[in-house]
C-alpha cells in the first residue's frame, strides 16, 4: 500500500506545503527543487496559505481504484492567491452548486482507505470559503 | 480538605475552535425507519459527518481555528492531545496526524485519550497542568467525536458528530482564565465498546442515575464546594449533553437556570458529541466575546438534511463487499 510514499508526501498533502525559491521568491506547488524561473537550486519550504478560487471543475461518477466509496466527488483545478494551480477535489458542496471563480480554501480530510486494514490517506481538499466569523 | 485542582502558575484559555459537520439527520427521520417516537424525541435533530470526514480531520479544522485565535506558531505547542471514542485508527494515534497537519510536529507531546465523554476534558486537564507546572507555555486539547449508534437503537437518536480544540497558555497569554478544575470518576459499567465492535453498548435506563447524574451532579458540587462558589456566581454553566433532558435536569438540581446553560447546550441541534459535547458547548459560549475564526453557532447552523438513505451510507452502515 505504498506507505514510503505516503509518508513521503505527508507534509504536502496535509497542510498544502510547497517550495519557495530564495533568490526569486517564485512559489512551486507541488515543492519543486529547482526553480523554474531563475534556475536556483536554493529553495525552502512554503505553507501555502490555502485560499485560491475554482479555474475548472468536473463531476466524477467513475471512480478509479481506492475512490470508489466517494463518488459522485467533484475534482477541480484551484488557482491559488498565491500563484499554483493545483488539482484537488472540492468538498462539502453539492456539485450543482460549484461556480467557475467561485472562492475556496484548503482543508484536510480523507483521500482513500487502503481497504479495512490498510493505511487511511490524509489529503489536501478545497471547499467554499467559511465566513463563519 | 477541597480536593480540586489549580495550578502552581495560573493559566488560562488562549485560543480555541469549535467543528460541526454539516449534515444534520433529524429525530423524526431515524423514527419513521425505525418506530419508537412514542415517548418524544431526546434531541432535534443531530450532525453527521461526510464521507471524508473523521474524528482526525474534524480535529485538524477546529485546532486550525483555535491556532488563529491564539495568534501563535504551530510550533510554540508542546502538547497535541485528542480526546475522542471515536478515534479512525484502533492502533495508531490520532493525535500525531493533527500535530503534523497543523505544523506542530517535532518537539511535541502527542497521544490519544479516550474515555467515553470524559477524552476530551481530561486531556484539558492534563494540558492545564503541562503549562501550570512550567513544562510547556503552550499545550493544545482537543474533545472530538463521529459518535455511532447501532441501527434502530435508542443511541441512534442522539450519537453526533463535532467537538472543540483548546490552547491552554500563561494567564499573561490568555483571552480567558482557567481559575480550577475538579474531577470525579467510578468504574460504572454503562457503556462500553469491546476491541473490534463496530457499535457500543449501553446501559439503557442505568445510564441516567447511577452513570450521567452521580459523576455530573459529584463533579459539579466538588468544584462549587472546593472554591467556595454558588451556582447564583457564574453567568454560564455547560454541562455533558447526551440529550436536552439530563443536563437540563442535572442543572436544575444544582440550582442553575434554564438562563445559565441556554447558550452552552448544543445537543438538541447537534446531537451528542461524546468527547466534544462539553467542550463545544464552550466554545459556544466563549463565542459570544470572541472572533477572528469560525463561530460555533455559524457550523451549528450550516446544515444540510439528509434522509435516513445518505445518512446509512455516509455513517458506513452499507456493506459494499
Ligand atoms: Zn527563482
Amino acid at each position: 500500500m505504498d506507505l514510503a510514499r505516503n509518508w513521503r508526501l505527508k507534509d504536502q498533502r496535509y497542510r498544502l506545503e510547497g517550495t519557495i525559491c530564495n533568490k526569486c521568491g517564485a512559489k512551486f506547488f507541488p515543492p519543486r527543487g529547482v526553480c523554474t524561473e531563475c534556475k536556483s537550486r536554493d529553495l525552502r519550504a512554503h505553507e501555502f496559505d490555502g485560499h485560491g478560487a475554482v479555474y475548472s471543475f468536473t463531476t466524477l461518477t467513475q471512480a478509479p481504484m481506492g475512490f470508489e466509496a466517494a463518488v459522485p466527488y467533484i475534482v477541480g483545478m484551484i488557482k491559488l492567491d498565491e500563484g499554483p494551480m493545483v488539482e484537488a477535489q472540492i468538498t462539502d458542496v453539492n456539485p450543482s452548486a460549484v461556480k467557475i471563480g467561485q472562492r475556496v480554501e484548503m482543508v484536510t480530510r480523507k483521500l482513500r482507505e487502503y481497504g479495512e486494514a490498510g493505511l487511511i490517506v490524509y489529503a489536501y481538499k478545497f471547499r467554499p470559503i467559511a465566513n463563519g466569523n | 480538605m477541597s480536593n480540586i485542582m489549580k495550578p502552581n502558575r495560573k493559566v488560562g484559555i488562549a485560543g480555541y475552535g469549535a467543528y460541526v459537520p454539516r449534515f444534520r439527520i433529524r429525530a423524526e427521520e431515524i423514527a419513521r425507519v425505525w418506530g419508537g417516537a412514542d415517548e418524544g424525541f431526546p434531541i432535534e435533530e443531530k450532525a453527521v459527518p461526510g464521507l471524508d470526514e473523521d474524528t482526525v480531520t474534524m480535529s485538524i479544522e477546529a485546532a486550525r481555528n483555535a491556532l488563529a485565535r491564539a495568534e501563535i506558531d504551530a510550533q510554540e505547542l508542546r502538547a497535541v492531545w485528542v480526546g475522542s471514542e471515536s478515534h479512525p485508527y484502533a492502533v495508531k494515534p490520532s493525535s500525531t496526524m493533527v500535530a503534523e497537519a497543523i505544523g506542530a510536529s517535532g518537539s511535541v507531546l502527542a497521544g490519544d485519550w479516550e474515555f467515553a465523554c470524559k477524552a476530551g476534558t481530561e486531556a484539558l486537564q492534563a494540558s492545564i497542568a503541562l503549562v501550570g507546572s512550567g513544562m510547556a507555555e503552550y499545550a493544545m486539547a482537543i474533545g472530538m467525536d463521529t459518535a455511532q449508534g447501532r441501527p434502530g437503537d435508542a443511541l441512534e437518536y442522539t450519537a453526533g458528530a463535532g467537538g472543540a480544540a483548546f490552547i491552554v497558555a500563561p494567564k499573561e497569554n490568555s483571552v480567558a482564565d482557567l481559575e480550577a478544575s475538579y474531577s470525579y470518576v467510578t468504574d460504572t459499567p454503562d457503556f462500553f465498546r469491546r476491541q473490534h465492535m463496530h457499535y457500543p453498548e449501553h446501559g439503557n435506563r442505568f445510564t441516567g442515575e447511577p452513570a450521567y447524574f452521580a459523576h455530573t451532579l459529584n463533579g459539579a458540587r466538588g468544584l462549587l464546594d472546593g472554591m467556595g462558589l454558588k451556582p447564583s456566581d457564574f453567568t454560564f454553566a455547560i454541562f455533558h449533553q447526551p440529550n436536552v433532558k439530563f443536563p437540563s435536569t442535572a442543572a436544575k438540581q444544582l440550582g442553575f437556570t434554564k438562563e445559565q446553560i441556554a447558550v452552552g447546550l448544543l445537543s438538541d441541534k447537534i446531537g451528542n458529541t461524546y468527547s466534544g459535547a462539553a467542550m463545544i458547548g464552550m466554545t459556544a459560549v466563549l463565542d459570544i466575546a470572541r472572533a477572528r475564526a469560525p463561530k460555533t453557532m455559524w457550523y451549528v447552523a450550516r446544515r444540510e438534511v439528509i434522509d435516513y438513505a445518505l445518512y446509512a451510507r455516509y455513517r458506513g452502515k452499507l456493506i459494499m463487499n
